[in-house]
C-alpha cells in the first residue's frame, strides 16, 4: 500500500511543479483576458517563442538565465506586434492575436532552426538548486514558488501605481479612461507587452524543466490558461486584487493535479484537449446556467 | 473660452448612409458662460459635443479652447482642459474599480501618468470631503466599486470627477436623462452647484425645455446641423416654454420634434 501512496505523491508533485510553471503563464493570460478584457491568442506562440528561445540560448552556450530574460524580451516584442496591430492598424483584437500567433510559427522556427531542440543533459535554472542536492522535481518547485511569488508582488505593486490603475482602468471603460486623459493604445500596448512577456517567460521555464522546446508545444495554451484563471476563480475567490493573483497561481496549479489524476485513473492523453475545451466551455457558461436556475431556486424556496 | 468656427461634419461620406451631421455651426463661450443646449433627436448636439472633445475629425472648421487651436489633437490630449459627462452613468466611471480610484485617475487628468501610487493618503481626506459635499452618503464608501451604486449616484461622481481638476470646459450630455425626475432634480443641483462654485464654462445637452431655460446664461437651440437659435441675457430670463416653441417654429420653419421634450 505504502508504495501507491509514494508513486501518487510523486504524481501530484509533479503536477504543482508543472502547475507552479504554467501559473506564470496564468498571469499573463489574466492581464489580457480580466484585466485588458481582450481575448489574446498570441500566448499561443509567446509560449513557444519563450521555450524556443531559452533553448536556443542554452544550446549556443548562454547563461540558462540569460537565455530565459531574452525570452521574456522576445515574448514582450510578441506582444508589441499584436498591441500596433490592434490599436495602430485599428485590427481587432482577437484577429491581431491570431496574426502574430501564426507569425510566430515561422519566427520559432527560424529561432531553433527546426521543430524542437532537445535540452538534455544541458545546464537550466534548475541546476544550481539540483547542486544543492535537491532533486528535480523540488528543484522546479522551489523556483516556480520564487518566481510567482516575484511575479505576484511585482504585479500588485505595478497594478497599484497610476499607469497600473490607467491599464486596469482601460479593461473596464476605454471611454471614461480617454475621457481623463489617458492614451487608450498605450496602455493596451503595455498590458499587452507585459502580458506576452510573462507567457515567454514561462515557455522557457517549461522548456527547461521537461528537457526540449518544440514548436508545438503553444498549442491550445490559451485555453490551458482561460482554464486555469476560471479554476482559480471559482475556488478560490476573487475578493481583491491581491487574493486573484493567488488565486491564480492556485488555480493553474489544480487545473494540473486534476489533470494528472484524470490521466491516473485511466482517461487517454489524447483526450486531454478535450476534456479541458469542455471544462473551460462549461466554466464560461456558468453564468448562463446560474440565470436558469436562479428562478428554479426561487420556487424551490417559495414551496419551503 | 470655447471658439467652435464653421465646423461641418458628414458621417460615411460617399456611401449610402452618408449623413451631414453638422453644417458650418460656430459657437463662442465666454469664460463663465453656462450655456444650455437643445434640439430635437438628431439635431447634432452629441456630435457638437464630440467634436470639441475630439471623438472624430471634423471636415471643416475649428475648435479653439483657451486661445489653443486643439482641432487636431486626439481625445485623450485635449482631456486636459475638458470636463465631461456623458448621457449613460456607465460610461463616466469604471465599473470595477473603487470609488477613490475613479476620483484618482480623474484627479491626474491632464498630467503624464508615472509608477507613483496610484492613491495617496493625503488624497482620501480630500476625496471624503469633496464626496461629503454631495450629500449622497459616499464618503464612508471609498473602497466600494463604482458597479454598485445607482445610476443617480456615478452620474453625481462623474460630475465631481469631471470637475475634480478644473476644467476649462464642461461638456454635460444629457446627464440627467437617464435618472428617475427626482435623481434628476438631485443631480441638476449638484451640476449647478459645482458650476458656480467653480465657475466654470459650461455646454449642457438638455431635452428639458424647462430645465434649459432655468439653467444657464445662454440658451442655443439645434435643428438639423444647425443653430437656429442663441438666447441670452434677460431675455433668456423672460423666456418661457411656449415661446421656445414659437421661436423655434418661425427660425426653422419646422415643428419642434422631440418626443421627450414636451412631456417634461
Ligand atoms: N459615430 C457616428 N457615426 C455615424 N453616424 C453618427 C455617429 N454619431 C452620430 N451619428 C448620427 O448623427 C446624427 C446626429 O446625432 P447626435 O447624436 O449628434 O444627435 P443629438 O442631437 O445628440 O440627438 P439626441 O437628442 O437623440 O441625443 C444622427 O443621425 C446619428 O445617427
Ligand atoms: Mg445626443
Amino acid at each position: 500500500m505504502k508504495w501507491v501512496n509514494l508513486i501518487m505523491l510523486d504524481i501530484i508533485l509533479g503536477a504543482i511543479s508543472l502547475g507552479l510553471l504554467w501559473a506564470v503563464m496564468t498571469v499573463g493570460v489574466f492581464i489580457t483576458y480580466r484585466v485588458l478584457n481582450i481575448a489574446d491568442l498570441t500566448v499561443e506562440g509567446s509560449i513557444a517563442m519563450g521555450a524556443a528561445i531559452a533553448a536556443k540560448g542554452i544550446t549556443v552556450g548562454l547563461n540558462p538565465f540569460i537565455s530565459t530574460f531574452i525570452a521574456l524580451l522576445g515574448g514582450m516584442v510578441a506582444g508589441l506586434c499584436t498591441g500596433l496591430l490592434h490599436t495602430r492598424l485599428k485590427i481587432p483584437a482577437l484577429l491581431s492575436g491570431i496574426l502574430t500567433m501564426i507569425a510566430l510559427w515561422s519566427v520559432n522556427l527560424r529561432i531553433m532552426g527546426k521543430a524542437n531542440i532537445s535540452l538534455l543533459r544541458m545546464v537550466t535554472v534548475y541546476s544550481p538548486f539540483e547542486k544543492l542536492g535537491l532533486d528535480k522535481t523540488n528543484s522546479i518547485i522551489l523556483l516556480g514558488v520564487l518566481c510567482t511569488a516575484g511575479i505576484i508582488s511585482s504585479l500588485y505593486w505595478f497594478f497599484g501605481t497610476e499607469i497600473g490603475s490607467a491599464i486596469r482602468a482601460t479593461g473596464n471603460n476605454p471611454h471614461m479612461v480617454r475621457a481623463q486623459g489617458i492614451n487608450t493604445d498605450t496602455t493596451i500596448i503595455l498590458g499587452l507587452v507585459l502580458s506576452n512577456g510573462l507567457v515567454a517567460t514561462s515557455g522557457a521555464l517549461i522548456a527547461q524543466s521537461q528537457g526540449y522546446a518544440d514548436v508545438q508545444m503553444g498549442t491550445g495554451a490559451i485555453v490551458i490558461g482561460l482554464a486555469s484563471v476560471i479554476i482559480g476563480e471559482v475556488l478560490f475567490g476573487k475578493k481583491n486584487f491581491y487574493t486573484r493573483l493567488i488565486s491564480l497561481v492556485l488555480g493553474a496549479v489544480t487545473y494540473r493535479v486534476i489533470i494528472a489524476l484524470v490521466l491516473k485513473m485511466g482517461m487517454p492523453a489524447n483526450d486531454l484537449k478535450l476534456f479541458t475545451a469542455v471544462t473551460v466551455a462549461v466554466a464560461l457558461s456558468l453564468p448562463v446556467f446560474k440565470q436558469y436556475l436562479a428562478p428554479i431556486k426561487k420556487s424551490v424556496k417559495g414551496v419551503e | 473660452m470655447l471658439n467652435i468656427t464653421g465646423v461641418s461634419k458628414t458621417f460615411n461620406p460617399g456611401t449610402v448612409n452618408e449623413n451631414t451631421v453638422l453644417r458650418d455651426v460656430s459657437v463662442h463661450l465666454k469664460e463663465g458662460d453656462f450655456v444650455t443646449l437643445i434640439g430635437g433627436n438628431g439635431a447634432g448636439k452629441s456630435t457638437l459635443l464630440n467634436v470639441v472633445a475630439g471623438v472624430f475629425n471634423i471636415d471643416t472648421g475649428s475648435v479653439v479652447i483657451d486661445n489653443s487651436d486643439v482641432t487636431s489633437l486626439p481625445e485623450h490630449k485635449r482631456a486636459a482642459v475638458l470636463g465631461r459627462v456623458f448621457q449613460d452613468p456607465m460610461m463616466g466611471t469604471a465599473a470595477n474599480m473603487g470609488i477613490e480610484e475613479n476620483l484618482a485617475l480623474a484627479y491626474r487628468r491632464g498630467k503624464p501618468r508615472t509608477l507613483k501610487w496610484g492613491v495617496t493618503h493625503k488624497e482620501k481626506g480630500m476625496y471624503r470631503d469633496l464626496l461629503e459635499r454631495l450629500e449622497l452618503g459616499l464618503e464612508d464608501r471609498l473602497n466600494v466599486k463604482v458597479g454598485l451604486l445607482s445610476g443617480g449616484q456615478r452620474q453625481a461622481l462623474t460630475l465631481l470627477m469631471a470637475t475634480l481638476k478644473k476644467p476649462k470646459v464642461l461638456l454635460l450630455d444629457e446627464h440627467t436623462a437617464a435618472l428617475d425626475p427626482k435623481t434628476a432634480v438631485k443631480v441638476l443641483e449638484i451640476s449647478e452647484q459645482l458650476i458656480s462654485d467653480n465657475n466654470l464654462t459650461t455646454l449642457m445637452v438638455t431635452h428639458n425645455m424647462r430645465d434649459a431655460i432655468k439653467h444657464g446664461n445662454r440658451l442655443i437651440m439645434m435643428h438639423e446641423g444647425r443653430i437656429v437659435l442663441d438666447i441670452n441675457g434677460e431675455e433668456k430670463k423672460r423666456l418661457t416654454v411656449e415661446d421656445l416653441l414659437k421661436r423655434f417654429g418661425r427660425a426653422s420653419g419646422a415643428e419642434f420634434s422631440d418626443d421627450r421634450a414636451l412631456l417634461s
